[in-house]
């Protein structure tokens, strides 16, 4: 009887500490993603890093930088909804699937597409807050308007109205006089966007097309310095700056810098040109 | 503080002792449902700080992870690739060597002292040889690895060394790679889960038929020459076609296994496809073939009573050719190769090319087809269970002579056994393994021209670090 007792805890308690993993799902376009084969691929890829409880605390750990993402506090850098809201399902696969060039996290582009998915129902079993919140809706994105040397000249005039410069530099190259200021919300120090560094965009964070650029703006990169404009900023604005965010990609074969070239090869902002190299 | 994975069951353990069946479980639960992530080559697992599981279904055996970063030059696509972002103490390191106890038992070996054949058996504790392995990147898109390889008692040997530009004109199907290395098999001999004497190879990669003088060991055998690779972005799509000098991968121009001697080259490719098949896996078939020659003779100088081979000559064509699957089942992988070998009838009958007339009745060249089937089931990343058969069995005699025993040669074997991996930390690799294979050679046997079987017993701990 006694044994036949124990045999039921048992068996109750693998089910009560199962059972949360279990429910969760996640969705990605016509595919759903299971928590309970999630678990078993981030045991496999990922508990390294992020460690058993999702904190980011896995034994690499110490010795990455960028630290490994927080799956606990669930706050996330590269989403498709407004700042301060869960990201889609969408957002974390494609996170996953592109990785992040600048830290350890690599892409996962070779996994079937329903592992990656399962991933996604696994990692949102760490937070409470994927129980009591839903994710955020998606912001829009209007049609991109033509490039420019207007829109590249405006979208200057932004650059330094809205001191994007303090943090990234006048050139883009992250240099700015806050750059060595800055920390993340886990206080670890954190440096801004160096758009000059790279040939390509391999180096973005969240997505390379124009598109991902404009919808950092407006979601903002939430755990950072980095903060929404969704609430300062038109959309037209915003992909003014955008197409001027590209003429500081300065090695990078773009629209932007064939205009910029065509035009002359210089921004001819005011603001820029009276800042124009002093931002170092 | 525990995780989700099996901290609980350990408590529960230790609050229930006593118990035979609670027991078990605790034992069970270590093995199935461990917390500890599994461990690769740990060279890479240091410079990237992922667990070897991430590459490895169990390691050595590569997934499609583990596959794309090899593809890709030992490179994950991210800026840590290039060693200058390395910790200056970084050492791209890696040893490897498996103590081990084992058993090795033939039939029918004929015994001077009895003049009999009879059943030998040897059995006791040993080592395996040591691979001390670096491997990684000289830059961004420059890869390179060398491995010196040595056996108990030997010199060392370079089992490879080579060096890798990846993703040429900024596409990764073009990769040029220069040095001995493996051929591209995707099925790979140097990364499976078998390491016996009798398991420790497929007789498919390493077969000639009894009397051949082919030079060439096998497709198993690292090589030496050029290849250019490629792969789509996520390697499942992946080809390879190689430029090797006919030496078998032995340096100083050794063919035919006179140093110095080499003048020809061989060519090797292989092509393979992968495709999800929803909630099962990747699933990937593949060509291959490798066309050769091998001299039959050698223009040789003496001088002083020392007769020493210049240059082979007669050289003659050998090929292997197959094809492959591997077929995944969710935790259930399973590897099936089919493949067909030719030699020609002057190496096949051990006669220089230039003496045919000394070629037996009925010569020709013989013909051999072959495969195996070997499945994994991976219980977890760090317990996994094997097992294999495999047959090569002859289909053309070299000559009618030989022809009078047809299954002479023939090779059939299989092999089961498990690899645990019981300490698995981002620092380095152990695997308890223990294995049982046999193999049967057809008509082999000196005495009698009976079937000889061979049978391995090992139980080792398989670690790198």
């Amino acid at each position: 009887m006694n044994r036949s007792w124990r045999q039921l805890q048992l068996v109750a308690l693998i089910i009560a500490v199962g059972l949360p993993v279990l429910a969760q799902e996640a969705r990605v376009g016509n595919l759903t993603g299971h928590a309970e084969a999630g678990k078993k691929l981030y045991r496999r890829y990922c508990v390294g890093c992020h460690g058993p409880t999702g904190d980011g605390n896995g034994e690499n750990a110490p010795w990455i930088d960028p630290k490994p993402r927080d799956f606990v506090g669930a706050t996330f850098k590269c989403r498709s909804t407004p700042t301060g809201t869960l990201p889609t399902d969408q957002d974390l696969y494609n996170a996953i699937t592109r990785g992040f060039y600048n830290s350890n996290m690599p892409h996962w582009d070779a996994l079937p597409e329903q592992n990656r998915v399962d991933l996604v129902a696994f990692i949102k079993t760490f937070s409470p807050r994927w129980k009591a919140e839903k994710a955020g809706d998606p912001i829009s994105i209007p049609a991109e308007p033509p490039v420019t040397i207007q829109s590249i000249n405006h979208g200057a005039e932004l650059f330094q109205k809205m001191e994007c410069w303090k943090c990234h530099g006048q050139q883009g190259r992250g240099d700015g006089p806050s750059a060595a200021t800055l920390t993340d919300s886990k206080d670890q120090p954190i440096r801004p966007y160096d758009f000059a560094a790279a040939t390509d965009d391999s180096r973005f964070k969240c997505g390379a097309s124009n598109q991902d650029v404009y919808r950092i703006f407006m979601t903002g990169v939430d755990g950072t310095p980095m903060p929404s404009f969704a609430d300062v900023i038109q959309p037209n604005d915003a992909w003014d700056l955008v197409h001027f965010l590209r003429t500081l990609q300065t090695h990078r074969k773009s629209k932007e810098n064939e205009v910029l070239k065509s035009s002359g090869g210089k921004v001819s902002s005011p603001a820029a040109d009276k800042s124009s190299g002093s931002g170092n | 503080m525990h995780g989700q994975f099996g901290g609980s069951v350990r408590k529960l353990g230790a609050a229930l002792p006593g118990s035979l069946v609670y027991f078990l479980v605790l034992i069970l639960s270590f093995v199935v449902s461990s917390s500890q992530p599994s461990q690769a080559i740990p060279a890479f697992a240091r410079k990237y700080g992922l667990p070897c599981s991430a590459c490895h279904i169990g390691w050595p055996i590569l997934n499609v992870f583990g596959q794309q970063f090899r593809d890709n030059g030992y490179q994950l696509g991210n800026d840590r690739d290039s060693p200058i972002y390395q910790n200056p103490a970084y050492w791209p390191i890696t040893f490897r060597v498996t103590p081990q106890w084992h058993l090795e038992s033939q039939n029918k070996v004929l015994v001077d002292q009895t003049g009999a054949e009879q059943t030998v058996t040897t059995t006791g504790f040993d080592l395996s040889g040591l691979d001390i392995w670096t491997a990684g990147t000289l830059y961004k898109n420059i890869s390179f690895s060398v491995l010196p390889s040595m056996g108990e008692g030997d010199t060392f040997h370079f089992e490879n060394a080579w060096v890798r530009f990846d993703n040429l004109f900024k596409t990764p199907w073009m990769n040029l790679k220069f040095g001995k290395f493996e051929l591209d098999m995707l099925l790979s001999e140097k990364r499976f889960l078998t390491l016996s004497n009798v398991g420790g190879l497929w007789y498919n990669y390493q077969f000639l038929p009894p009397g051949d003088i082919n030079g060439f060991g096998g497709i198993g055998d690292n090589q030496l020459g050029v290849e250019l690779s490629g792969h789509s972005k996520n390697s499942y799509a992946r080809y390879s076609i190689a430029l090797l000098s006919s030496v078998d991968g032995n340096p100083g121009l050794t063919s035919g296994g006179q140093a110095g001697t080499a003048r020809t080259y061989d060519v090797f490719a292989n092509v393979n496809e992968g495709f999800q098949v929803k909630g099962l896996g990747v699933q990937r078939v593949g060509l291959f073939g490798y066309v050769g020659q091998s001299p039959t003779f050698f223009l040789t100088q003496t001088v002083g009573g020392v007769t020493t081979p210049l240059e082979a000559q007669g050289n003659k064509s050998f090929s292997r050719v197959g094809a492959y699957g591997w077929w995944f089942i969710k935790n259930l992988d399973i590897e099936t190769l089919y493949m067909h070998g030719q030699d020609n009838v002057f190496l096949g009958n051990a006669v220089a090319a230039n003496d045919p007339a000394s070629l037996p009745a009925g010569a020709a060249g013989p013909t051999w087809n072959g495969g195996f089937v070997e499945a994994h089931y991976t219980v977890n990343p760090q317990f996994i269970l094997t097992g294999r058969y495999e047959l090569v069995h002859m289909s053309r005699q070299a000559n009618t002579a030989l022809q009078a025993t047809p299954n002479l040669g023939n090779v059939d074997s299989f092999t089961v056994g498990y690899r645990w991996y019981p300490i698995m930390f981002s620092r380095g690799g152990l695997a308890f393994h223990n294995e049982y294979a046999q193999a049967k050679t057809g008509n082999t046997s000196l005495l009698t021209g009976s079937d000889q079987t061979s049978r391995s017993v090992m139980i080792g701990f398989d670690f790198d670090y």
